[in-house]
């Protein structure tokens, strides 16, 4: 469970539908799983960081230089503090990825390069602040104070949740605030926790001249704000898992509904088959029946592959691979049947249905054979359909007039809804009834 | 060939499914009812195939099309190039449309399922080594309905493929209905030769053919 959200991801960037500005490129092989969040999406880089992985996570997104993304958000430090904020926001809302192995190792070049860009971010930062007067200069050092015990604090979060991806999942609050981190998880963590308490603290303290009333409410909102930074990851942490938890649940329990269903079905049929060994006419319908059975659920139109969709009445195909599939069962006869094109029942197209049924009926009573085949063809003038055998065929002048099959049940029943019927047939040719009925003109053969 | 069946050497047959007791199944049955053709080797997965079929060389392979790593369309896909005289029967127990027309657009030349009786399983052996077309009558079904001329289907780019004549129409409706090439000769009033004609040339369309249904299809098992 623990790599439901893993991708084969290679590490040189691809372009990513939501990459800024570009058209929309979907990788082929999101068709494979039709989840919208298994696309490959980004990440925090784990093995090879500075302070996050942020920087070169975003590299690998975007396909860019990692120096130029470091520099960027160096450069946009300048400005009020938008490089440190864009990097925060980032932090927190990017996972970090899963596997070491994609990864390209950093250089100490690139590391000295980073701590230049981070100390020229920092020195940005302030010069901007004090420039512009939007820092007072005690303002800045408690805010660099809480800034970087929270940034302890995260990093914290992150490298316990490698623990425990490492270690295997772990509950209790205990595992999810230090992860197995022991003593030193527990030691980094204080003092993230102290530099943001003293951070906010001096702000409040030197904010001395209101009065007791609103010093109290400052502290609490202080204290409110502090906790929130500080449990951040923590809190997303949370969210995550339990998504993790729930996909888990429904992969658990679609294998319980398979395998619920090949109990039900397939394993009692083998069982039934075992048992009646001796009698290979019952074993070839139960396992033509079973096969029949199997196929509809994993391929059929209302099958368990099938995508949810709200079907009417019922199609042609359907009815007619239904229709054959009970005279299988009850003649224990195989009966092939090929529908080329499909469209939605009506009366009339009930009444091929049921007509061409009769038909496989009488071939599978009288014919003397193993094997039927039925073939259907929507057309959009009509829906023609063929039952043949090569049984013993009959003298169709013969058939004495009490036998109502083909009378009654085909070509009454045809005629009665316009439609029309014809038969070849001769003793030792076998037969063949061809069904035809006409269809609506604006029912249009799709499939 | 001129000779008569009885005359000429067997037909070497390789055989390739990754079920072993599928492929034992079939190796005794077929060595059991007839001269007529030998398995020479057997393969269970693709790349044991790929190197048993360079080294056989048999006339005719009976692929599976359900296999781990790509499957028969796999196999296809990289023996044909290096031996473009050994052809290829698919054998498979899936009706799906896309695996069926997947392998004939990836080469083979023609299609049974594994429910097929041995004799006629042979009757299709001999038919593709003679370079002939072989169709269930699930596989004329698909070819009927991807060529089916419906309001709303894809514009024809070339007539040459993208359309059946009414003679190829007529041979793919009768062998849909279960017809050997016999009876739909004697029923259309044509040779068994110019039946097997039609076959051959409905099998080139839908191999080559860009109709949508067909790529369609084909791209449904990532393959193009």
């Amino acid at each position: 469970m623990d790599h439901v959200q893993d991708m084969p991801r290679t590490d040189t960037a691809m372009p990513m539908p939501r990459a800024a500005g570009e058209g929309a490129v979907v990788p082929a092989a999101s068709s494979a799983v039709a989840e919208a969040d298994e696309r490959p999406k980004m990440y925090r880089r784990r093995s090879s960081r500075v302070v996050a992985g942020v920087a070169s996570g975003l590299a690998d997104h975007l396909g860019v230089q990692l120096l130029w993304v470091r520099a960027t958000f160096a450069v946009l430090t300048a400005f009020g503090g938008a490089g440190v904020v864009a990097y925060g926001l980032l932090w927190v809302f990017v996972p970090q990825r899963r596997r070491d192995d994609a990864e390209a190792p950093t250089t100490p070049k690139e590391k000295q390069q980073a701590i230049g860009l981070l100390i020229l971010g920092v020195g940005l930062l302030v010069s901007a602040g004090a420039i512009t007067g939007a820092i007072n200069g005690w303002v800045a050092v408690p805010l660099a104070l809480a800034l970087i015990g929270a940034a302890v604090v995260w990093r914290e979060a992150d490298e316990s949740q490698r623990r425990r991806w490492r270690d295997g999942a772990r509950s209790g609050v205990a595992g999810v605030v230090l992860g197995g981190g022991g003593w030193s998880a527990a030691v980094r963590i204080l003092a993230g926790v102290a530099l943001v308490i003293t951070g906010i603290g001096v702000v409040v303290l030197r904010s001395g001249s209101l009065d007791q009333v609103q010093f109290a409410l400052l502290a609490v909102l202080a204290t409110l704000v502090g906790v929130a930074v500080l449990t951040v990851p923590f809190w997303l942490r949370m969210v995550r898992d339990l998504g993790e938890e729930r996909r888990a649940r429904i992969r658990t329990e679609e294998r319980a509904e398979i395998a619920a269903h090949l109990h039900d079905s397939v394993l009692q049929t083998l069982a039934l088959i075992q048992k009646q060994a001796e009698a290979p006419k019952e074993v070839a319908r139960l396992a033509r029946s079973q096969e029949r059975e199997l196929r509809g659920w994993l391929y059929g139109p209302s099958g368990y592959g099938a995508p949810t969709k709200g079907t009417s009445a019922g199609r042609l195909a359907e009815a007619i691979a239904g229709a054959c599939g009970e005279v299988e069962d009850t003649f224990a006869i195989s009966v092939s049947q090929v529908v080329v094109g499909d469209v939605e029942l009506d009366d009339r197209l009930t009444a091929l249905v049921l007509a061409a049924r009769e038909a496989v009926v009488n071939a599978a009573k009288h014919a003397e054979v193993d094997e039927v085949s039925v073939y259907a063809e929507v057309e959009p003038t009509g829906v023609t359909v063929f039952v043949r055998d090569r049984g013993k065929g009959f003298d169709p002048d013969t058939v004495s007039a009490d036998r109502h099959g083909l009378a009654d049940s085909i070509r009454g029943r045809m005629e009665r809804n316009g439609g029309k019927v014809r038969l070849r047939t001769a003793p030792g040719e076998g037969t063949e009834v061809q069904l035809e009925m006409p269809v609506k003109a604006e029912q249009g053969g799709t499939r | 060939m001129s000779e008569t069946t009885q005359d000429r050497a067997p037909i070497s047959v390789f055989l390739v499914d990754d079920h072993a007791l599928f492929r034992a199944g079939v190796r005794t049955e077929l060595e059991s009812i007839t001269d007529e053709v030998r398995v020479v080797g057997e393969a269970g997965s693709v790349a044991e195939a790929v190197t048993g079929i360079a080294r056989t060389k048999p006339q005719v392979v009976l692929l599976d099309v359900h296999m781990p790593d790509g499957g028969g369309a796999e196999v296809l896909r990289r023996a044909r190039t290096e031996l473009p005289d050994v052809v290829f029967l698919a054998l498979s127990v899936s009706d799906a449309a896309e695996d069926v027309i997947a392998v004939i657009r990836a080469g083979a030349r023609g299609y049974v399922t594994k429910t097929i009786s041995s004799k006629e399983l042979v009757r299709a052996i001999a038919r593709v080594a003679d370079g002939d077309a072989v169709f269930s009558p699930r596989l004329a079904g698909f070819v009927l309905d991807a060529f089916a001329d419906r309001p709303g289907s894809a514009p024809i780019s070339d007539p040459e493929l993208d359309l059946l004549t009414p003679r190829e129409r007529d041979v793919l409706r009768l062998l849909a209905l279960g017809y050997a090439y016999k009876e739909i000769a004697s029923e259309l009033f044509i040779s068994v030769k110019t039946v097997e004609t039609h076959v051959s040339s409905v099998l080139r369309k839908t191999q080559l053919s860009n109709r949508y249904e067909l790529s369609r299809w084909a791209s449904d098992r990532r393959l193009v």
